[in-house]
């Protein structure tokens, strides 16, 4: 990776940061999902409960949605930018043994 | 309704579903593929996770636990929340790799072992068989409540179980094992399955709706019911318990990617990762609106349903008593869906691991010849073994639901099947991302943890057994999940770091985790080998295909005709597009043993890497032979500009010496032909005398300075070094220069005490110099009132220079750069003597002292700095000055 | 007065010889010793015959033919013209001169040359 460039173009610097975004996401999904049952078992298991978790649920939906298109619309200005597709490296890559 | 009805409505649906998959498989023939590939009918596809269980079961579920049932949706939401950065590398990998199942993809990783696929195929069939089971009965159950209603009807009994596993069976058959496909899509099914996932979700919420707004008040209304349902002491169940919680979180999430079916669309059936755009969103929106009405009918079926009602038949029951028979056959069309499209991706996929991964290999190992060259059909063997297990399947459903007699709660045996499938969770995700991990590890991860399932899990949900007691307050299931998979996921990483793994499975390791394409070693078999690797392929795929694929390597390589060249890349794809059709495993035992008995050793792994960094250094080599190409191009442009420079100087040379030798030679001829003359004046005699005397003096001064400057350059100056004052040297080229335009009266500007310093050197050459330069600046120096400065410096770092500076116009930048050169006399009128090559002899001289000369630019007039070397030069200038004297 | 010949030559012993020489056979000889001027000086003594050596300071003797040959007064731009080179060979530019001759030069061959391009009527002594 020593012939990388330090500095990324806007549009290829952008499509990480979403990239992180999209790592981000499920573990946040999942503290939403879980903190409230160890915490509070009582007060999430009937009316407030559905209100929290169809709630958090469509609210997921929503940012899962918005996040693709955003990736999308990032790899394609990288595309765009660079003219070549941006490498499989980029957005995940896994660690060597 | 009429029982006769609702028969005949089902048989209608059933037709269309056959007819949707028939039109859909003519289509993707035909290659019309666009809406067939298009992200939602994948999306759709997916919703075969949705099963009879969820569909009937979710409500009952709801109704004894409250939230927990959404736990079953909640997993895979979370997964596809991470669709991007995981799932899209599931696919694409296991695309890559050609994998036909979990088992498939699972064995590939691991040395594209076989035993490890035969395991993980035990384990799918185990924990389906009730699965499947489960689905019968829901489908069994719910004609039964039909019946029911309608006296007149046949009574109907188990064999409306054995009609339905009969059909589904048929369908499976049909379009399940219609061709022996390289990449193992069906396009009929999927298709056929998109269209159930619509029927199963317009049903749901179109119940829903109905039990929303037509029964209770609204949302408020419901959400006020729930909230009331926390002060009855009958749904104290409803009571969140985190360790559940997680547990079935765990496991659902688990289950989205390791259950056979789940795999078989999620993975198996998609074209390319791209579609997960689309079901990243999707198919969890799907599982939401199939999950939020959940509660609301298990709350209105409670209150509205008497307290014999089974809850896992509410969505039936509900609209039925409603007096709703439209909604309810829409329910029932909805839980038919569900049961069936489960019923036959999984069967699909459970066929094809029987099938690739028990009797392909157990057929290839009973009848081995000895020459390794069969010429039976065993495309057909495939095919049938598939069917055969799909009806074994199907068939061992059906006995099981015979057995078990529909008694269980339905929900149970779903969980069985999550629990006992999440068992491979651990060797996938670590075979994904961990190269350490190696087959010993996950035999015996996913045996560990398969046998204990078996024991504390399915066993006692079949009846025989029972989980030890317990300690107070800890959850069966809970405690089962964690342990199984602790003691899975602990027996896989410890014996990944202490076993080692072969060199097949290290290069899997590396395909698989790096996301790379496979490579196959690079030893390659005889020549020989084509035709009887030609011959195996059409056994898998038939004539037509393997003819055509050959034929296309083979044009690919730049070849005619039908055999290719066994190169490592050929094998590599020949490999990869069989295990498409058997598996992993078996692609590769068939290919070892056509091409000759290869079995890859850590050689041949050293092999694949020098290979690839063979092919690093040679592009590196070429990369460099070209520059290295271009620098000589360049340097010979070099070359030859410098020598077309060099003749043109050579040619101004010459014209330039003729001039300087012709122009005294003229003057000598003329006035020595006028002195011939007998009328001439004493006087004009002895004038014209003198002229021919100065100017062979200026012709014989002419050819000394030639002969010094050839001296010079060619390094064969002699120098005569000894040690000298600085001082003096300049007084006597003072001296010296002063005859030069003896007229002009110059002011000296010199700083003395400066000037008394030693140098070694040699004193004549030096003293040359700086005459010259001081006979030039007499000369030129075209101020009024001429002033020469001349300044010592002692510059211990770099030897000591002197500068000589007159205040005349100086010579303009762009002559600089020439005065040194030979014949560069500056055009002036007052020029006298010299030939214009006093400046080049400075230059000649000073190198060979060891020093320079050079124009020192924007000091006021002409300025000239000498320097002289550092370290004297030692005796002589150079070694040919031996062989010169 | 009209003069006969207008020598344009830098090397004053070279242009003392020409001048003892061409004197001594009667005819009237002017010297200009820089090339800048040069074109002026054949302007205002307007000459039967100029002299012209190749190599000058400042502005070379090609560079004064092709003025002089630009001349607006045809009569003047008709000059003849001598050029003297030192050089072995000539440019181009000298083939516009009426005579070349080589440095050194025999003294008799530039008074029959010189003769013979100002015609013989040429001795207004």
């Amino acid at each position: 990776m020593a012939d990388k460039p330090l500095f990324l173009e806007r549009a290829s610097f952008r499509r990480r940061r979403l990239g992180d975004a999209a790592r981000v996401l499920p573990i946040l999904a999942l503290i939403g999902f879980m903190l409230p049952v160890w915490w509070l078992p009582d007060a999430v298991s009937f009316a407030s409960g559905i209100v929290w978790l169809f709630g958090l649920w469509a609210a997921l939906i929503v940012a899962i949605f918005a996040l693709h298109r955003a990736l999308i619309r990032a790899e394609a200005a990288t595309i765009r930018a660079s003219g070549t597709p941006p490498s499989e490296a980029d957005w995940d890559r896994p660690d060597a043994v | 309704m009429p029982f006769e009805t609702l028969v005949a409505v089902c048989m209608g649906y059933v037709v269309l579903m056959f007819g949707v998959a028939f039109a859909a498989d003519r289509a993707a023939q035909r290659g019309r593929v666009r809406w067939l590939d298009h992200p939602l009918v994948y999306t759709l596809s997916l919703s075969v996770y949705c099963s009879a269980w969820t569909f009937y079961g979710a409500v009952g579920y709801a109704s004894r636990s409250g939230l927990e049932f959404a736990t079953i949706y909640i997993g895979p939401t979370l997964v596809f929340a991470g669709a991007w950065w995981g799932l899209r590398r599931l696919v694409r990998i296991a695309r890559m790799h050609h994998v036909t199942s979990i088992a498939d993809l699972i064995s590939a990783r691991f040395g594209k072992s076989n035993a490890l696929a035969a395991l993980i195929t035990l384990i799918a069939v185990i924990a389906a068989t009730p699965y499947v089971a489960l689905q019968l009965q829901s489908v069994r159950l719910s004609f039964e409540l039909f019946a029911l209603q309608s006296p007149g009807a046949t009574p109907v009994t188990s064999e409306t179980a054995l009609w339905v596993a009969a059909g589904l069976a048929l369908f499976t058959i049909l379009f399940g094992t219609r061709n022996l496909a390289a990449d193992e899509r069906h396009h009929g099914v999927v298709t056929a399955i998109a269209l159930e996932a619509v029927v199963k979700l317009v049903a749901f919420v179109a119940l829903g709706v109905f039990v929303v707004w037509g029964l209770a008040d609204g949302p408020a209304d419901i959400v006020a019911r729930i909230a009331a349902a926390s002060q009855d002491p009958a749904r104290d169940g409803w009571v969140l318990r985190p360790d559940r919680w997680t547990a079935l979180n765990i496991v659902s999430a688990a289950a989205i990617l390791t259950l056979p079916r789940m795999f078989q669309v999620l993975v198996v059936e998609a074209a390319d990762e791209e579609r997960l755009h689309v079901a990243g969103w999707a198919f969890p929106a799907y599982l939401f609106a199939m999950s939020l009405f959940v509660l609301p009918i298990a709350v209105m079926g409670a209150e509205l349903l008497p307290a014999s009602a089974n809850p896992d038949l509410y969505v039936l029951t509900l609209p039925q008593a409603m007096g709703q028979d439209l909604l309810a056959l829409l329910v029932f069309l909805g839980g038919f869906s569900a049961a069936t499209s489960m019923v036959v991706v999984c069967t699909i996929a459970l066929s094809t691991m029987i099938s690739n991964h028990w009797l392909t290999p157990l057929r290839l190992w009973l009848r081995r010849p000895a020459s390794g060259e069969e010429t039976d059909d065993l495309r057909g063997f495939v095919l049938n073994s598939r069917r055969l297990a799909i009806l074994a399947v199907m068939g061992a459903g059906w006995l099981y639901h015979q057995a078990s007699g529909g008694s269980e709660a339905l929900a149970a045996m779903g969980l069985v099947a999550f629990t006992g499938m999440a068992q491979v969770l651990p060797a996938m995700l670590g075979g994904l991302l961990w190269r350490g991990a190696n087959r010993m590890g996950a035999y015996a991860g996913v045996g560990a943890g398969s046998v204990l399932w078996l024991v504390i899990v399915f066993l006692p949900s079949v009846g025989i057994g029972r989980l030890p007691p317990l300690i107070d307050g800890v959850d069966p299931l809970a405690f089962a999940v964690f342990l199984t998979l602790s003691v899975n996921t602990l027996a896989f990483i410890a014996l990944s770091i202490f076993g080692f793994p072969d060199p097949v499975e290290r290069l899997q390791g590396l395909s698989f985790v790096s996301a790379i394409q496979p490579i196959r070693h690079s030893r390659a078999p005889g020549e020989d080998r084509a035709e009887p690797l030609l011959a195996m392929a059409r056994r898998v795929w038939g004539p037509d295909q393997a003819l055509r694929y050959f034929r296309a390597q083979a044009a690919a390589q730049g070849k005619s005709g039908y055999l290719p060249d066994l190169t490592p890349a050929f094998l590599t794809a020949l490999e990869r597009r069989l295990s498409g059709s058997v598996g992993a495993a078996t692609a590769h035992a068939m290919i070892d043993r056509v091409a000759g008995g290869m079995s890859l050793t850590v050689s041949d792994l050293m092999d694949v890497a020098g290979e690839a960094q063979r092919a690093m250094k040679e592009a590196q080599r070429l990369e460099i032979a070209t520059s290295e190409l271009e620098r000589t191009a360049r340097q010979l442009r070099e070359a030859n500009d410098k020598l077309t420079a060099l003749s043109v100087q050579k040619d101004a040379f010459l014209g330039q010496i003729s001039h300087e030798l012709r122009t005294p030679m003229t003057s000598v001829r003329a006035f020595s032909e006028i002195l011939k003359t007998p009328d001439l004046s004493d006087e004009d005699r002895a004038r014209f005398a003198g002229i021919i005397h100065d100017e062979a003096g200026r012709l014989t001064r002419l050819l000394d300075d030639l002969l010094d400057l050839s001296v010079l350059e060619s390094g064969q100056a002699q120098l005569d070094v000894s040690a000298a004052n600085l001082h003096d040297l300049i007084e006597r080229a003072l001296n010296a220069a002063s005859a030069t335009r003896a007229e002009r009266a110059f002011t000296i500007d010199r700083d003395i005490p400066t000037e008394h310093l030693g140098v070694i050197t040699d004193p004549d050459r030096l003293l040359q110099v700086l005459i010259n330069v001081i006979t030039n600046a007499r000369k030129y120096c075209d101020a009024d009132r001429p002033v020469l400065r001349i300044r010592v410096a002692r510059r211990p770092a770099n030897g000591p220079a002197i500068d000589i500076i007159d205040n005349g116009a100086g010579i303009d930048a762009a002559r600089q750069s020439l005065i040194f050169e030979k014949f560069s006399r500056l055009n002036d009128p007052a020029r006298a003597g010299g030939a214009g090559l006093g400046l080049a002899i400075c230059r000649e001289i000073m190198l060979t002292l060891g020093g320079d000369i050079s124009y020192l630019p924007g000091q006021g007039g002409a300025a000239f700095r000498i320097v002289l070397p550092k370290h004297p030069p030692v005796g002589q200038a150079n070694p040919h000055a031996g062989a010169a004297s | 007065m009209m003069l006969d010949i207008l020598m344009i030559e830098d090397e004053p012993n070279i242009a003392e010889a020409v001048r003892f020489i061409l004197m001594r056979e009667g005819w009237r000889i002017s010297l200009h010793a820089d090339g800048a001027g040069g074109i002026e000086a054949i302007r205002a003594q307007r000459p039967r015959l100029v002299i012209l050596d190749l190599m000058l300071p400042n502005r070379s003797g090609e560079e004064i033919l092709a003025d002089l040959r630009a001349e607006d007064d045809l009569g003047l731009a008709a000059t003849p013209v001598l050029m003297l080179t030192a050089r072995g060979q000539t440019g181009p530019a000298a083939e516009q001169a009426d005579a070349v001759l080589s440095k050194p030069f025999a003294n008799d061959d530039l008074c029959a040359l010189v003769r013979r391009m100002l015609g013989q009527g040429g001795d207004g002594g």
